[in-house]
């Protein structure tokens, strides 16, 4: 990818969650930015996720409802004081609504460097099928 | 633009009674821009990567949420009051079979220079990746440490 790489990036925000449906406790909640990609056997989803370690995420499938959270432990000691703050750190939340049929049991999820790498195979059903017509 | 606080991040615990005021703070100031549409420059540089920044008594913690970022790319440079970090992001492209739904992440180059407010000891500097965060620890220089004095 020649056009990407002299890219300059920029700052963006990152997107807060406005009304989580699950917030039960205080702290902020934010929405990882996502790519997703489908492959003919598989849908790829990669989610940033800076600063979450595997043990604080759940990754959760039902009824065609994908929802990742993550939980981020403070990297901060007690007695930091602190200077400038351009970002804020919090929980992660998103759901989506997967519409290809996954075959739930061959889930592959894969968190390193901050990235959630989450393989969906798909089930192997449909296939296009050929009806031929006889005709005596 | 550099302003002190006493207190900690969000949810983890009070530190002070005006902790609580001051997320209040920058939350009504995260709402103001979002309704202005001109995001702020209140605390942001508006450079990649945003970077928080905290000190202690013998260092500077400098922080920076660089998912996906491994500590080949990333270029680190300590001067007499600076850091520079730079870099690049790079995200595996897919074949030319694969459709995307959706693209939010991007790849590209950053550097940034962080002016700290006092000396440091650029020989000292320590960074480290983990989990996507790039945590820089900036011992100050010696003679900037407070030091204790004995009474006699």
């Amino acid at each position: 990818m020649a056009d990407t790489e002299s890219k300059e990036l920029k700052v963006r925000v990152k997107q807060e969650l406005a009304t989580p449906a699950e917030q039960t406790r205080s702290g902020l909640v934010f929405t990882p930015s996502v790519d997703i990609y489908e492959t003919e056997k598989e849908i790829i989803l990669m989610a940033d996720m800076p600063g979450l370690k595997a043990k604080d995420l759940t990754i959760d499938l039902a009824d065609n409802t994908l929802t990742l959270s993550g939980d981020i432990e403070p990297f901060e000691s007690p007695d930091e004081e602190d200077l400038i703050i351009e970002y804020e750190v919090g929980k992660f939340y998103r759901q989506f609504t997967l519409s290809e049929v996954i075959d739930q049991s061959k889930i592959d999820a894969n968190l390193s460097d901050g990235v959630l790498r989450l393989a969906l195979p798909k089930v192997e059903k449909a296939k296009p099928r050929r009806i031929e017509v006889k005709a005596d | 633009m550099i302003y002190r606080r006493v207190f900690g991040l969000p949810g983890w615990g009070v530190r002070s009674p005006f902790a609580e005021l001051e997320q209040l703070r920058r939350q009504i100031g995260r709402m103001v821009d979002e309704f202005s549409g001109t995001p702020s420059l209140s605390g942001r540089a508006g450079v990649f990567p945003a970077v928080n920044v905290s000190e202690n008594r013998e260092n500077y913690y400098l922080r920076a949420e660089l998912p996906g970022v491994v500590a080949a790319d990333l270029d680190i440079q300590a001067t007499g009051k600076t850091i520079s970090v730079a870099g690049e992001r790079k995200i595996a492209g897919a074949d030319e079979n694969t459709r995307y739904h959706r693209r939010e992440r991007e790849a590209g180059k950053f550097s940034r220079v962080i002016s700290l407010p006092d000396d440091i000891d650029p020989d000292q500097v320590k960074a480290n990746m983990t989990d996507g965060v790039l945590t820089v620890v900036v011992p100050k220089a010696e003679k900037t440490k407070p030091h204790q004095i004995t009474v006699k």
